[in-house]
């Protein structure tokens, strides 16, 4: 509940029209693509510039007001879905590119920015942001960066972070801090770009950001792998790299995924298939013909059914849209769709997907997988139904031991959605108890009346849970 | 109880019968359709006019988790129903089936003043469903256009009175057919080339009359493309201002007018110009999915209805020789052609076969220009607020035609050159007038 005298301060800073409590405005922001997790709000509010963010922090610490920033609601792990009630904050009038800068290949940009609209402004110069989620239509760089977001080209290019300059943050007591800068290099103190990128708004709101540019690849190519097994595909990925290719795209999408991907998107995929492997090469085009070459060598050695090229940017934009709409395609085969995205090393990927394939039957639930194989980052989709409890209990269970298998293997519970709410009972078993310890101690540094965010990252208990009812 | 309360209880209640919840479910609220949104861009990203927050909403109402307050149905009313967030669903959720289902509980909740009631009552049950009602209302803005009143009305500035959109819906009419073409319309004509296929025509109600050119035209390049063509006397209006409206008893008596009118024929096709009517056409199978001597009866006529643009690529209609004096064109999408018809590269391809005409993009004409059936009358600051934002996107280019595929766009595109004042600079059209101009 927010207080009359915090409401009206409120209001002071951002103006009336930019707070609404309405039922129907508390509704939709109650939610963000995560399944079974819906908390209303008390209050959404729109910030104009960083002045008043700074203002709503301070205002918010000084009643204990919970805050939950929130860019498009396209997070898969509740992190943007308001449990502890409090403000939503929206960067809607905060969505201006400030600047390209050619002589330093960089972009600053505003926390509202639609992803893609940034990567179409630079494009338009000639220059490249390879971190490209699925999500990128929609999603916001501010959402981005919190959740320090991978995407289809992470394999060669890396993720958000790795394209992150500097930032200007807020932090809950109101300091504006710049971190970083147009510097290549720069050690002055600690790493706090690198502190707040994927920090899932607990520390603190970004409000500018400097992104690093790359020149664009001169040349690029599309196949499509078509297996007949699952490890035949998994071996091709592992093969690829280890013969010291790395491909600028590795997706795997299974059987399951490949039938309503296609039926969705109608772009040819071969619904007979068990495994199909996306791969792609960029760069100048003599290394792009011979990297194929050998990729495709070394598929039709796995025993790759087929091996097709796409025969033009728009087939082969097809197939990356196709395979971006993995998730919500597979939404058409039973009303709830669960998905995580357990990560390995990718010299594990065979084991991993086997070890899925064993869960799955052991628990009597069906799950799709797809995901990114090149960065061991695969994306284990549970098909249910939130009504039916004896179920989701099975669901909880099988996730539960992939997230253990995945750490066996040297992996992690999460690749690229962050923890969240729904992923915070098993922070633990990848960081201990030390681990998570040192993580809330930074916590409590930053925001120490825990404004920023509850109940993300960090479990309310010790309860082991995936589902919440 | 009060009576609103006990209004919002009914309304609730209905909510928790009648709407499909593996439906609303079958959201997964990732979002994919936010940037397809009008109305979501239209208000700087409100998630409340989005699709996945009226999804939200109505599913909040049907869960009891709010009521169905003004603001809720304020928000159902600000969708266009364009359904351009379809097409890019990748979970294949039916948004326009849960959208036209909570509007229809909306309305059969409703407490209307007896003008309204009396106006709906004109329109939805005696003017539209009537061919013979909408020829004499015909006859009255034929009589308005061509007696001198229209030139005195516009030079007195009566119409000053009325709304803005209203002052320019009435500048952009089309010239009114006479009362006399009106009567003797054809009901079969012969293949002007070798016969290809036999088909039927479906007229509609504003088609056949004030854009009955427009309808002529389009049985001429059916001809002339090698179709022998029955038009059906005893056809309907195709019943889709009802169901979007929130009419739906209406709506269902029309398509069972339809479906008899034209199941009969043994035609290849049902063929029609205006992609609003034609939308509503290939969904009588879900219109009449709970009557079971209708529904099998329903999606064979479903299945014959195809637009004219479809059908004359399919007859190499572009293949023949086209040519017109040089411009540049564009072409807005219609909507429910796009996105629910799926047909949007048709007229693309007839449009560039066209000797002299440059066809050139326009960016965005897949999102909706703010006509959306009735919407530019109720939703008047949106509608142009929209349209606006559409004239901009037209500026861009500037083309000398902006070509359209249904009437209630072309009046929309018309209402935008006439407010932008670039009338002496472009026009708006029906794509089967300028194919046939291109033809002769």
């Amino acid at each position: 509940m927010i207080s009359v005298d915090a409401r009206e301060k409120l209001k002071s800073i951002v103006g009336n029209e930019n707070y609404q409590d309405s039922n129907e405005m508390k509704l939709v922001y109650s939610y963000d693509a995560t399944p079974n997790f819906q908390s209303l709000p008390d209050a959404i509010v729109s910030p104009k510039n960083t002045k008043e963010v700074s203002e709503l922090l301070k205002t918010c610490n000084e009643y204990q007001i919970p805050i939950v920033p929130r860019g498009s609601g396209t997070n898969l792990a509740a992190g943007t879905c308001p449990t502890n009630g409090g403000i939503v904050v929206l960067f809607n009038h905060m969505k201006d590119i400030v600047e390209i800068d050619e002589d330093n290949l960089t972009v600053t940009v505003q926390p509202g920015v639609i992803t893609l609209d940034m990567v179409n402004a630079v494009e338009e110069k000639g220059f490249f942001y390879p971190p490209d989620p699925s999500s990128m239509k929609i999603s916001t760089i501010g959402g981005n960066l919190m959740e320090n977001s991978g995407g289809l080209r992470g394999l060669k290019y890396g993720v958000t972070r790795d394209y992150v300059l500097g930032l200007e943050v807020v932090l809950p007591n109101g300091d504006v801090v710049q971190t970083g800068g147009k510097l290549a290099k720069d050690v002055a103190g600690y790493d706090l770009t690198r502190l707040f990128i994927g920090s899932e708004g607990t520390l603190g709101i970004i409000t500018e950001a400097t992104l690093k540019l790359i020149p664009m690849p001169e040349a690029k190519k599309t196949v499509l792998a078509v297996y007949e097994d699952l490890e035949s595909a998994a071996r091709s990925v592992s093969k690829i790299i280890s013969d010291k290719i790395i491909p600028t795209t590795l997706e795997f999408m299974d059987q399951s995924t490949i039938r309503v991907v296609e039926d969705f998107a109608k772009v040819g995929l071969p619904v007979e298939a068990e495994a199909v492997l996306l791969i792609e090469q960029d760069g100048p085009i003599e290394v792009v013909e011979r990297d194929m070459a050998h990729i495709e060598k070394v598929c039709k050695d796995m025993n790759a059914i087929s091996v097709q090229v796409a025969q033009s940017e728009e087939e082969a934009d097809a197939l990356r849209t196709a395979r971006r709409s993995a998730l919500s395609a597979l939404a058409r085969l039973r009303p709830t769709t669960i998905l995580e995205d357990a990560t390995v090393p990718r010299s594990e990927i065979a084991k991993m997907v086997h070890a899925i394939k064993e869960i799955e039957e052991k628990h009597n639930v069906t799950i799709c997988t797809f995901g990114h194989a090149g960065d061991g980052n695969l994306h284990p989709t549970c098909l249910t139904d939130a009504r039916d409890h004896d179920e989701l209990k099975r669901v909880e269970q099988a996730f539960e031991d992939i997230f253990v298998e995945a750490i066996k293997l040297g992996g992690t519970i999460t690749g690229e959605h962050g923890v969240g709410e729904m992923k915070s009972p098993y922070l633990e078993l990848k960081l201990g108890e030390a681990g998570v310890n040192a993580m809330k101690g930074i916590k409590q540094a930053f925001d120490p009346n825990n404004i920023m965010n509850p109940g993300k990252i960090f479990a309310k208990d010790e309860r082991k849970r995936v589902v919440i009812g | 109880m009060t009576t609103k309360e006990k209004r919002k209880q009914n309304v609730q209640q209905s909510f928790e019968e009648r709407m499909e919840y593996d439906e609303l479910l079958n959201c997964m609220r990732c979002g994919f359709c936010l940037p397809s949104c009008p109305t979501y861009l239209e208000t700087n990203r409100n998630e409340a006019a989005s699709p996945r927050g009226r999804i939200a909403l109505i599913k909040g109402v049907v869960d009891g988790v709010i009521e169905p307050d003004q603001d809720f149905e304020d928000q159902l009313n600000m969708c266009l129903g364009c359904r351009a967030c379809e097409p890019v669903c990748p979970s294949g959720v039916n948004y326009g089936h849960i959208l036209e289902e909570a509007r229809d509980i909306l309305e059969s909740n409703k407490k209307r003043t007896a003008p309204e009631k009396a106006v709906r009552w004109f329109a939805f049950d005696k003017l539209f469903p009537h061919h013979q009602n909408m020829v004499r209302v015909n006859s009255l803005l034929w009589f308005y256009q061509s007696s001198g009143i229209q030139s005195v009305v516009r030079k007195s500035g009566v119409m000053k009175l009325f709304p803005e959109n209203m002052q320019t819906m009435e500048k952009v009419l089309p010239p009114i057919p006479k009362p006399s073409e009106l009567k003797s319309r054809p009901t079969h004509l012969n293949a002007e080339a070798e016969q290809k296929a036999r088909v039927a025509f479906f007229s509609g109600c504003l088609m056949d009359t004030m854009f009955m050119k427009t309808n002529d035209a389009t049985l001429s390049l059916l001809q002339k493309a090698g179709c022998e063509i029955v038009v059906p006397e005893n056809q309907a209006c195709c019943g889709a201002l009802h169901g979007h409206s929130g009419e739906k008893d209406s709506a269902k008596a029309l398509a069972k007018r339809n479906i008899e009118a034209f199941e009969s024929l043994e035609v290849d096709y049902i063929i029609l110009n205006a992609g609003g009517c034609g939308a509503f056409l290939v969904d009588y199978g879900h219109l009449l999915k709970d009557e079971p001597q209708w529904a099998e009866r329903a999606k064979a006529f479903s299945e014959k209805i195809k637009d004219i643009s479809e059908v004359l690529v399919e007859m190499d209609f572009h293949k023949k020789d086209l040519r017109l004096p040089n411009r540049i064109a564009t072409y807005q999408d219609s909507c429910h052609l796009r996105n629910v018809m799926r047909t949007h590269t048709a007229p693309r391809k007839l449009l560039s076969s066209i000797e002299g005409v440059e066809f050139v993009e326009l960016k965005e004409a897949d999102h909706c220009c703010g006509s959306a059936g009735i919407y530019n009358l109720v939703q008047e600051e949106m509608s142009m607020q929209i349209l606006d934002h559409k004239m901009e996107k037209v500026r861009d280019i500037s083309p000398q035609v902006i070509v359209t595929a249904n009437p209630g766009c072309l009046l929309q595109m018309k209402m935008g050159i006439e407010r932008e004042g670039l009338g002496d600079q472009m026009e708006a059209v029906h794509l089967v007038d300028l194919l046939l101009e291109a033809v002769q």
